[in-house]
């Protein structure tokens, strides 16, 4: 028998294995490809306080290994979000962890007062996304903003906060430190990193917005490194993310220090993928008789 | 707490065998698959996501149905070379396979706003002429058939042929029409109760002009840039006169709520 569930916050996910902000939906369109009740958590496309219309399009562009991404976090604000897609992700036996995005302190309050008396298990804080002017990456970057939009957003949560961190920065473990310091109950990185692509052919950039977040197996590494890194300056409990694609991706977040792990873009290739990585960590740990998850979580000093 | 089951959705992912490849213009290729599972939720206007063999390109290439052989399964792909990837797919050969999910997208007939008797005029422009070939299988009245291309390289003129009456418009007046495809049914005086259209946005945005003028029905379908291509994802939105359902600002779907749209539904 193996046991695959981990606390996360003080919430009991059945396995680590979750979806990466704005990669999944609300996990509609992708319950027609896997079983939402096999994921650990649904982690949600970044709401606000009311909608947002997002970026120009182009909005994608293929890298090698990976992708560019300027949505500009598109979504139809709270309101609408909490009576259509936290109704449907109710339905399944799994949790759900609600991305949060906004321009201002004030926003990021809006949303999750409005979202506190909702069955909603976690909240992630999205101070990183590089493809907002205001908002979003501005509050990542600076640790003394990364701490005080935590204790903001403490101050009138009801459920864990876990912030989610930019890689876009020189020291990743001062703003783990930061976001500890203003009472986050968890952290999640990497969110994508800064990049650009020109198109040769059209002699300008591929993306309308210019500049777009990388993800994808190309960040793998990078964001390995960040997770190892994050996870020996806290305490509080870290998400990993960046690149997963294989069972053996997730592993190595999950043995660098995380204690649950998102599958992104892997979705865009794979919509099978989440529940194929979680078969693939019970296999592995059937194989190497790993009774039970936490053993391995961290287990690479 | 009553759990809800997993259902089988409608789409897939598979594994498809290439059946045959041809070229059949400069970078030009006709793909049949054997795609039985694809094939039986497949409309005309539905389009399917192919993926490279090669791990560095990881996004899908969306490529419109042409055609759709219920009896044997089959699908049938025309596609232009443009990049790395689709060069990738031009080399297969009977026996290969092909990584390919679908059917996405609404397709022509998924409103049930169109009725299928209508006298109509179906415009193609390059690569936007694939997908009329299987509307115009599907249509059931009479079908005057618009291809506008750049030269005289006349891709699947003839497949259209037994369907209906075929006009061409060519780019540098090599065959047809010297023009374009809007030139080309003011000079054959052309007349419909709807039109569709699929082909380059400029093209598209003069249909739709057109058709607005004469007071005609008609439906385009729209391509862009895509990540997910099952709605997720949010990359592939056009501009809509209103407020969409899914996000409630003024960003359709095309991978989703579209790639076919009433032409008054979109800003082009």
């Amino acid at each position: 028998m193996i046991n695959t569930k981990v606390n996360l916050a003080g919430i009991e996910l059945n396995n680590p294995v979750m979806t990466a902000s704005g990669t999944f939906g609300s996990g509609m369109e992708y319950s027609e490809f896997v079983d939402l009740n096999r994921l650990g958590a649904v982690v949600t496309k970044g709401v606000a306080n009311v909608p947002w219309p997002g970026n120009p399009t182009p909005r994608v562009a293929e890298v090698y290994g990976g992708m560019l991404n300027a949505i500009g976090l598109q979504n139809p604000g709270v309101e609408v979000f909490a009576r259509r897609d936290i109704p449907f992700l109710k339905q399944y036996d799994t949790k759900i962890m609600v991305n949060v995005c906004g321009r201002t302190l004030e926003d990021y309050e809006e949303v999750v007062e409005r979202l506190a008396e909702e069955p909603v298990d976690l909240l992630e804080i999205n101070i990183s996304c590089p493809n907002v002017k205001e908002g979003g990456i501005a509050f990542g970057q600076d640790p003394r903003a990364v701490e005080k939009v935590t204790r903001g957003v403490k101050a009138h949560a009801r459920q864990p906060v876990i912030m989610k961190l930019s890689p876009n920065v020189a020291d990743i473990s001062l703003m783990a430190k930061a976001a500890e310091a203003g009472g986050a109950d968890g952290i999640s990185l990497i969110n994508t990193l800064t990049g650009m692509k020109i198109d040769i052919a059209r002699r300008t950039f591929a993306l309308a917005n210019k500049t777009g977040g990388m993800s994808g197996p190309a960040i793998k590494p990078i964001a390995v490194r960040m997770v190892y890194e994050a996870a020996r300056a806290v305490k509080i409990p870290v998400i990993g993310m960046g690149g997963i694609v294989t069972p053996e991706d997730a592993l190595e977040f999950l043995m660098a220090g995380a204690t649950a792990v998102s599958v992104g873009t892997a979705n865009f290739f794979n919509p099978y993928a989440t529940v194929e990585i979680i078969e693939g960590i019970e296999d592995f740990m059937r194989d190497n008789h790993v009774g039970n998850i936490t053993e391995i979580i961290g287990c690479v000093k | 707490m009553e759990k809800r089951e997993a259902a089988e959705g409608k789409k897939r992912k598979i594994w498809a065998g290439v059946l045959s490849q041809e070229r059949l213009a400069e970078g030009v290729f006709d793909l049949w698959l054997q795609a039985d599972e694809i094939v039986r939720e497949s409309g005309p206007g539905q389009f399917v996501s192919v993926y490279t063999k090669d791990a560095s390109r990881l996004l899908p290439r969306p490529v419109s149905i042409c055609q759709i052989d219920r009896e044997r399964g089959r699908l049938r792909l025309v596609y232009r070379v443009a990049g790395a990837g689709t060069k990738e797919f031009s080399r297969c050969k009977a026996g290969d396979s092909l990584s390919v999910m679908g059917p996405l997208g609404n397709g022509f007939f998924a409103g049930d706003t169109s009725d299928k008797k209508k006298k109509a005029i179906l415009i193609g422009g390059g690569i936007g002429i694939p997908p009329m070939l299987g509307l115009a299988q599907e249509l059931e009245g009479e079908r005057q058939i618009v291809l506008g291309y750049r030269d005289g390289q006349l891709f699947l003129k003839q497949d259209f042929a037994s369907y209906g009456k075929v006009y061409v418009a060519t780019e540098d007046g090599s065959a047809g029409i010297k023009g374009n495809v809007i030139d080309a049914i003011k000079a054959h005086g052309l007349t419909a109760e709807v039109i569709y259209a699929c082909g380059p946005t400029p093209m598209l945005r003069a249909v739709k002009a057109y058709a607005r003028e004469q007071g005609v029905e008609c439906w385009l379908s729209l391509e862009e840039k895509m990540a997910c291509g099952v709605g997720a994802c949010l990359a592939c939105v056009c501009q809509s006169k209103d407020i969409d359902p899914h996000s409630h600002v003024h960003n359709k779907r095309i991978c989703k709520d579209g790639p076919v749209f009433q032409a008054q539904e979109v800003e082009l």
